[in-house]
């Protein structure tokens, strides 16, 4: 095959690039669409589980981990180790909460 | 019966005599090249899986009259000679010009995307789809050094096949080079396994140069949880998208989408055992061994080599910065809600840039846990390189 230009191949580098940017923003856009449609068919229990809910969250309760007298650090190291011993990827597993179980 | 003369014929048909022909001790130079690969996978664990194989391939290979790999078979083959096809190399080829014919068909890179996607939890990437835009960013690298490659004398195909060094995904580029410059597949195969390996010592310099320690230390919020059915309608919505947008991409995209289906359905739990296990090693096994036999002597000691190898480095460079300017706009974007460390992992390389992220992150703040937030754009990556493999294929293919 022929040497292509720096011109050429320069253009052909900008439209790859955005070849790539365009089919991972359509995909984005798919998966968004996806991930609304998959949150309004959910059955709406979430109020009633929310009431049953303890409210006695320790600070730095972090997104759907419920941390209980447990700091971050803590909570990472413990979910590091679990992985660890199950031989499971952490990726692979999701932990609801964690609590410090104290001594009376 | 002349011992002298029979123990001269030993002598001559030996290896060791080839050592002492002329260029012989190219030989010796590439026996030493699968030395150090041996020690880098067994000692220093860099890709050991595949680098192992890959160095003992290089070994037998380069050991004269060992026979098991012909170049000039390959030769005939690429070059179109008439009646040269896959059942001749079969009668007069050896063990590894068998084994290679998966390499050139393009047979092995899929089957181990299929493992590859049995073993993804595109979960975190479901949960944040804007992790795809730093999927794309990261794939800066891979055009650059297409687009130097250009300027340092290689044809429109080589220098696709070492720009796609920079996609950080082994079966991708492998894939992409036996299509396009199969002449090159040991250098850059080897240039991508090597680079791969080597990403916790050339990420970390670029992420503190591109990165003020406030970005780093950055918490990000946990992503939302994702259920089930996403889970499964994702390999089928991304394989019938990707393959419609861009056909080329259909081995490596149909595969890996089939082996993240058989995860996720729950019902092929023994094919997505075998896919991600035994398939995958058998496969594995024969890719290495085999992409090792490509590193001839008198192909693999030129100029050419050298000029791979530092364009692979400065392709991995650069989508290690891309990806990182994805994220920092990400995080300006976001108003400081997103660490732009997690735009590294864009290079997909999975999960090894990822847990770079991790441990950068948590250098920063100890009380970082960027793992799975980093996990979406590393997958993303790996969809990201395929879509750029299919560009360069479709432009350059035959």
């Amino acid at each position: 095959m022929e040497h292509l230009s720096i011109a050429t191949s320069g253009i052909i580098a900008l439209l790859g690039y955005g070849v790539v940017f365009f089919g991972l923003v359509l995909l984005m856009i798919v998966v968004m669409i996806l991930g609304k449609v998959m949150a309004r068919s959910k059955p709406a229990a979430a109020p009633q589980a929310a009431e049953a809910a303890p409210a006695a969250e320790a600070e730095g309760t972090a997104g759907k981990i419920k941390l209980f007298d447990v700091p971050d650090r803590d909570a990472a190291m413990i979910m590091a180790i679990v992985a660890n011993r199950i031989g499971k990827p952490l990726n692979e597993l999701r932990f609801r909460s964690i609590k410090e179980v104290k001594d009376e | 019966m002349n011992i002298g003369a029979t123990l001269l014929k030993l002598w001559q048909e030996s290896g060791f005599a080839a050592f002492l022909a002329a260029g012989g001790w190219k030989n010796l130079i590439m026996i030493a090249v699968a030395f150090v690969l041996l020690y880098l996978g067994i000692v220093k664990k860099f890709e050991p899986l595949l680098l192992v194989g890959i160095a003992f391939g290089t070994l037998l290979t380069n050991l004269p009259g060992s026979a098991l790999f012909h170049q000039e078979l390959w030769d005939a083959y690429i070059a179109g000679e008439e009646g040269m096809t896959f059942t001749k190399i079969i009668h007069e080829g050896g063990l590894l010009d068998i084994l290679y014919i998966g390499v050139i068909a393009g047979i092995y890179p899929s089957l181990i995307f299929l493992g590859v996607g049995a073993m993804t939890d595109f979960g975190p990437l479901l949960a944040n789809p804007k992790s795809l835009l730093l999927g794309a960013a990261a794939q800066l690298g891979v055009f650059i050094a297409f687009w130097g490659a250009i300027m340092l004398g290689f044809t429109g195909p080589q220098a696709a096949s070492i720009g796609i060094i920079g996609g950080a995904d082994g079966p991708t580029a492998i894939f992409l080079t036996t299509r396009l410059a199969p002449e090159l597949l040991g250098p850059i195969a080897i240039a991508a396994y090597s680079y791969m390996a080597l990403i916790p010592l050339i990420q970390p310099p670029l992420m503190k140069l591109m990165t003020t320690k406030k970005e780093r230390a950055v918490k990000m919020e946990q992503s939302r949880e994702v259920s089930k059915t996403e889970k499964i309608i994702f390999p089928i919505a991304v394989a019938t998208f990707v393959i419609l947008l861009l056909p080329s991409t259909a081995p490596l995209v149909g595969c890996l989408m089939l082996g993240n289906l058989f995860r996720e359905c729950g019902v092929t739990d023994r094919l997505n055992d075998t896919a991600q296990n035994a398939l995958m090693n058998i496969v594995t096994i024969f890719l290495g061994i085999s992409v090792g036999a490509t590193t001839i002597a008198d192909r693999f000691l030129s100029v050419q080599t050298l000029k791979i190898v530092a364009l692979g480095l400065v392709a991995f460079s650069i989508s290690t910065v891309g990806g990182l300017i994805g994220g920092k706009i990400m995080y300006r974007l976001s108003g400081g809600k997103i660490n732009p460390l997690i735009g590294s992992a864009g290079v997909s390389a999975v999960p090894m840039a990822a847990r770079v992220s991790q441990v950068e992150g948590q250098k920063a703040n100890p009380s970082n846990f960027l793992l799975m937030h980093a996990m979406g754009p590393n997958v993303a990556g790996v969809i990201g390189s395929a879509i750029a493999a299919g560009f360069l294929l479709a432009v350059f293919g035959a």
